[in-house]
């Protein structure tokens, strides 16, 4: 009778050991992350400054609507979102497979190349492209010299060519790092299913779309969440690299939020519903590709 | 035919890897020449090295942004180690229905992006004094969901017997952590530790928020101030550009399997 009781507080004590392991690190996220958010929510339905804020119903969500810049900062957000996210996947995937290849020589040292950028700081590399693509910078030169253009064209300062370096930026960065994570994913498959594809005559195409692609699905789907929210919260590269120019054609979501925040005259409230925006972007995005991800085809 | 495609699939990842250094090539060269040689376009390293050190530490206090940065991301990564390791610990080793219910809130945090949550943490951080301290650089990110779930996935992995015997031994649960988890876990620790060192050296938004006075900043923001004037020297900037790139770029080449285990470290 008293060894299943002594049993019983054993667990217990055990259970209580866990709670005190884990409390440290679940109180941090706690106040750290759910607070904060409870806090913004609150906020966001407030207008003024300091002490002098007052309630002011949904003033806040409705003015981020009508607010031209903002609008902009949606719209450019999405922009690098639809074109950056999938080319850099897909780039990423090509060379994983590439690089799973049993026959590839000097494999280690191209798989060092291509993760290399992730070893740049965000502000550090933004600089490097700024420089690279400035009206004096190197592209120009080179473009000029190749007889390209008559004479440097200012990447930089316009609409459409400043988000394209962005996005070109962002590839840079990312892909080899979303790249390592379909390495990784390789690993899991059996080398020999592609043998016996090639033994039946699959191209290697063919083995794309029908082994790798199919069998690496969950590590896509988790890539793509990622990249979504960080794209979502893109902030170095419009800081860094276009200063969100010109003329805002280039700010991203979170750049904006900042500047509202701690740049121009601060507007904490309406910064705040701003965010909250941003919140309910990634929630339903992410939402939308697991459930595309879940699909059996 | 074969032999066409080889070749094709060997150019294609020279052009791919020759476009992934380039850049760092390019800006150590340009850290090593005169700003007028970077814009005629010289490609190779140059002897003016020292004038644009000279130069940088001239204009901006980097060997205090350095101490800086250095100071935040090594005491974060520690405090971060420890705390989210034995919190994914306790989650595993001690599970039950009510702690894997909390776990799964926890996970929710990963969603929660950073803008949400920055203005209500400078308005708590500046009330509670932790403006320009380490304090405040470090405390949002010393426990993450992911590291939690990382050290949570490893922990499945701790054999069972190694812990009972442990127990029968005398060890108390701490020291069971301590010196039979910790040890026999060493891979994920290094692995955790190079995501969470980059992930504080490159942070920039957090440490332009809080870091509002110029002798708290860090690498990251003094690289972004040299960016501000109208005429641009890029034999300093390229420098600085350098020197924020060193730590992260020898963590880099030393621990590049632990790191590339580390980003897809909760995944497995």
């Amino acid at each position: 009778m008293s060894k299943p009781s002594k049993k019983m507080t054993l667990n217990k004590k055990h259970n209580l050991t866990g709670w005190v392991f884990l409390a440290p690190g679940a109180l941090l996220i706690f106040f750290m992350s759910f607070v904060p958010m409870g806090k913004a929510l609150l906020l966001s339905f407030k207008t003024g400054v300091g002490a002098a804020m007052k309630s002011c119903g949904i003033m806040n969500y409705t003015r981020m609507f009508q607010d031209a810049v903002f609008v902009q900062s949606i719209k450019n957000t999405f922009f690098y979102l639809i074109i950056q996210v999938p080319l850099m996947l897909i780039f990423a995937l090509i060379l994983a497979s590439i690089l799973n290849n049993r026959q590839l020589r000097f494999k280690g040292l191209f798989r060092t190349m291509i993760f290399l950028p992730c070893a740049t700081s965000l502000v550090a590399y933004a600089v490097i492209f700024r420089s690279l693509f400035a009206n004096n910078g190197i592209i120009n030169l080179l473009l000029v010299n190749l007889g390209i253009l008559d004479q440097p064209y200012s990447f930089l300062t316009n609409t459409w060519s400043a988000r394209i370096v962005i996005i070109i930026a962002l590839l840079w960065r990312w892909t080899g790092y979303n790249m390592v994570f379909y390495l990784a994913g390789l690993q899991n498959i059996e080398y020999s299913v592609y043998e016996a594809a090639k033994i039946d005559g699959a191209s290697a195409v063919q083995s794309f779309f029908k082994i790798t692609v199919p069998l690496l699905k969950p590590t896509i789907l988790l890539t793509a969440i990622m990249s979504t929210n960080g794209t979502l919260q893109l902030f170095d590269e419009s800081v860094n690299l276009t200063d969100g120019g010109p003329a805002n054609a280039s700010i991203t979501m979170s750049h904006y939020i900042y500047n509202m925040s701690f740049k121009y005259v601060p507007n904490f409230g309406y910064a705040a519903a701003m965010s909250f925006l941003i919140l309910v972007l990634v929630a339903i995005l992410a939402f939308l590709q697991m459930k595309v991800g879940d699909k059996r085809d | 035919m074969i032999k066409v495609r080889k070749f094709g699939m060997y150019l294609f990842l020279i052009i791919v890897s020759f476009i992934s250094v380039f850049p760092l090539y390019w800006m150590i060269c340009a850290s090593t020449n005169k700003s007028a040689e970077v814009i005629s376009g010289r490609l190779v390293p140059g002897t003016y090295f020292m004038e644009n050190l000279k130069a940088l530490l001239a204009s901006q206090n980097v060997g205090r942004a350095l101490g800086n940065s250095f100071k935040y991301a090594i005491i974060l990564t520690l405090l971060s180690l420890v705390i989210s390791s034995l919190a994914g610990y306790g989650f595993e080793i001690y599970h039950d229905k009510a702690k894997d219910m909390v776990m799964n809130i926890i996970l929710l945090a990963m969603m929660v992006p950073f803008v949400a949550t920055m203005i209500p943490l400078f308005q708590m951080f500046s009330k509670a004094g932790w403006l320009n301290s380490t304090m405040g650089f470090i405390l949002p990110t010393i426990s993450t969901p992911f590291l939690i779930m990382m050290f949570r996935q490893s922990a499945r992995s701790f054999p069972h017997d190694i812990m009972e015997a442990a127990r029968i031994d005398g060890l108390s649960e701490i020291r069971i952590f301590f010196q039979m988890f910790i040890p026999t876990m060493r891979s994920t620790y290094a692995a955790a530790m190079t995501i969470t060192f980059m992930n504080a050296w490159n942070s920039y938004l957090w440490p332009k928020v809080i870091m509002t006075d110029s002798n708290s900043q860090t690498m990251p923001m003094v690289v972004a101030n040299l960016t501000q004037g109208y005429v641009t020297d890029y034999g300093m900037l390229m420098l600085a550009v350098l020197i924020c790139t060193l730590p992260t770029a020898i963590v880099f080449f030393c621990l590049q399997n632990a790191f590339a285990e580390g980003i897809t470290g909760a995944v497995k």
